[in-house]
């Protein structure tokens, strides 16, 4: 049986959905063993017994490093721990880290997995999710980085015990890279783009005034989404923005407000499981893709909208 | 004291020539490769180009000695995506181009785009897209900076280079905020849509292209074994690609006056509130 390690670079008391679907998808592949750049407290230790993890190794976390660190951290982990696939999660950094320790120990890295069998098949995304390709490794150890909303989140019921190992990493290399800066965001209440089962993304037609695609977020717990016109415009942050350029989402349910549908945005939402789209040019693109699609005002159709799912809520 | 290192910056900036986005692109699926017929050079990769001209103009243009060598690998055609690069600006070019390349993964392509730097040499500087828009994996530019031993500065929302110091930093979205890291050279650097407006060569640019030059190589000048690379070298199979079925219009309504209860309506028909 093969057996799968899950790397994160943190671990917080409550791990992420995106984290619990990687500890879910190990935990089908056989004996996971996590290892996190970082402290971890006993009560998470606890919660990951329930994905069946039997081992989780740690390393104190160190905030001066950018890179360093967290490669030394994974590097140390996949060679201690004989594992045959690595997964982790599909972001820019952890992909990075994931790459160079392939290159190092001379194994192989597949990007926007969606699924790994048990027999370590992997099915990916091709070409923005227009092709869906299985692929495997040939020899030597395999990274698969997981999109979110991908497997579904399904703890186990038996908690057995976790041994917690403080990993031993050898010196690492000297760090070419400062970090001279750092400016946080602010961080909303509402889900993350990424994993929201519901997003509500607006567009160039917006002009200028997120309010009645946030107040449709908020009466369907989603998340809020922007088209690259309406996050170079500066009317939303850039982390909002989805396609080829920012983020890619596959939620249950995505509402496309004031959006064309350029080719560069569908591809970051292409994938959702059902499409609804508002737009007052009835030639828009958006509704070739779109399941529901309604020519009309975005300003007059949203707050109508969220207006009548508070009504039914009530 | 170290002395102020003045000499001209060697950059190597990467472009991929890929199938042209704005077509439907497809996966042959009995050799599984991605037909390339209608190819370009990567729209992403263009902000490289841009980026490393914009960086020499920057620090007294091309008559103070700077290089800037757009190289690819790819079949014959990627030439193409190299051209554009030297009617952009890069001063040369040059093209990896070997049957034996075809079926690498990235672990391999990095290896031998990091043979290729190594056989330029003296390189100061690798400049690449965030992502190639075929293969979409964005690891490429950090498996070069693992190769070459350089400082990794990928996914630059901004770019800014001291040339006293010779320190390169770049502003980057990294979890719950935005970083400014800098390192000394050597480098990659790895530049994102945000970084730049890349330029429409002119006239002028288009014919002072032609007199530029572009080196042909092949696996064997760069010293590495053909089963070290291309499908032989690479430790990933594809199996099988299929498209997924296009997706359909669905109904289109005309507000008047009630779409958004029609909206919550249909929610609620398919069970998504
Ligand atoms: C290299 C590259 C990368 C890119 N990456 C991305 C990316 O990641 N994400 C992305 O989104 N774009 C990306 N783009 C840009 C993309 O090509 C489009 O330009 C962009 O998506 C357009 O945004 P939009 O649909 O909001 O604006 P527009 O195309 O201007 O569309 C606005 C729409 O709003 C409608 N509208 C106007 N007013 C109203 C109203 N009151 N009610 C209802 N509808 C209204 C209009 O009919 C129109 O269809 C990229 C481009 C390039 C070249
Ligand atoms: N075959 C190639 N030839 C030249 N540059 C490449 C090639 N493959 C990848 N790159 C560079 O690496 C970047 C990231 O590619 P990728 O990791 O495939 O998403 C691209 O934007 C290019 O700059």
């Amino acid at each position: 049986m093969p057996s799968a390690l899950v790397f994160f670079t943190e671990l917080a008391d409550a791990p992420s959905k995106a984290q619990r679907e990687l500890l879910t998808l190990a935990a089908s592949i056989g004996e996971p063993t996590v290892a996190v750049a970082s402290e971890v407290s006993q009560a998470t230790a606890e919660q990951l017994a329930s994905y069946g993890v039997a081992k989780l190794l740690v390393a104190p976390a160190n905030h001066a490093s950018f890179l360093e660190h967290s490669l030394s951290v994974l590097e140390a982990a996949v060679k201690q721990s004989t594992a045959d696939v690595v997964l982790v999660a599909n972001d820019n950094f952890n992909r990075e880290v994931a790459a160079r320790i392939a290159v190092r120990v001379e194994g192989s890295i597949i990007t926007d997995a969606i699924n790994v069998s048990a027999d370590l098949v992997v099915t990916k995304d091709e070409l923005a999710g227009s092709y869906s390709a299985q692929a495997q490794a040939t020899g030597g150890v395999l990274f698969v980085t997981l999109k979110p909303n991908s497997i579904e989140d399904a703890p186990q019921s038996a908690a057995a015990e976790v041994s917690i190992n403080e990993l031993a990493t050898e010196t690492s290399a000297a760090e070419k890279v400062r970090i001279v800066g750092t400016e946080e965001k602010v961080v909303s209440d509402r889900p993350k783009l990424t994993e929201a089962r519901v997003v509500v993304a607006g567009g160039r037609g917006v002009n200028g005034d997120f309010g009645a695609v946030e107040q449709l977020a908020d009466a369907l717990g989603g998340a809020v989404g922007a088209s690259r016109a309406a996050t170079d415009a500066g009317w939303i942050s850039h982390d909002a923005q989805i396609g080829q350029t920012g983020v890619t989402v596959s939620p249950q349910v995505f509402i496309s407000a004031g959006i064309s549908g350029a080719i560069q945005q569908k591809a970051g939402m292409q994938t959702s499981k059902c499409i609804i789209a508002i737009n007052k040019d009835v030639d828009a693109p958006v509704f070739e893709i779109a399941d529901f699609g309604i020519v009309g005002d975005l300003a007059k159709v949203l707050p109508q909208a969220a207006e009548e799912i508070r009504r039914r809520q009530a | 004291m170290t002395e102020e290192n003045t000499a001209p910056l060697k950059i190597v900036v990467l472009v991929k020539h890929v199938p042209d986005v704005q077509f439907d692109r497809h996966i042959d699926s009995g050799s599984l490769r991605l037909d390339r017929s209608e190819s370009v050079l990567s729209e992403l990769d263009e902000y490289a180009v841009e980026a490393a001209v914009a960086l020499v103009e920057s620090q007294g243009g091309f008559a103070a000695g700077h290089e800037v060598i757009a190289a690819s690998m790819g079949g014959k055609s990627a030439s193409n995506s190299i051209k554009k690069a030297l009617q952009m600006g890069a001063s040369s070019g040059v093209h990896l181009n070997d049957e034996a390349l075809i079926g690498s993964d990235t672990v391999v392509t990095s290896k031998a785009l990091a043979a290729l730097v190594e056989h330029v040499g003296n390189v100061d500087l690798v400049v690449t897209g965030m992502s190639s828009t075929d293969a979409e994996t964005s690891v490429v530019p950090a498996q070069l900076a693992e190769r070459l031993n350089f400082a990794q500065l990928t996914h630059a929302l901004s770019v800014d280079f001291d040339g006293a110091s010779r320190e390169l930093s770049i502003r980057r979205d990294h979890a719950e905020s935005t970083l400014t890291l800098a390192a000394a050279l050597p480098a990659v650097l790895s530049v994102t849509d945000q970084a730049n407006d890349p330029r429409y060569p002119n006239f002028k640019a288009i014919m002072a292209a032609k007199k530029k030059s572009i080196t042909e190589l092949s696996v064997a000048d760069l010293g590495l074994a053909a089963e070290a690379v291309g499908a032989a070298g690479s430790r990933v199979a594809v199996l099988s690609a299929e498209a997924r079925p296009a997706r359909e219009a669905g109904t289109v309504i005309n507000d008047s006056g009630q779409a958004g209860i029609a909206l919550v309506d249909f929610l609620a028909e398919q069970k998504l509130i």
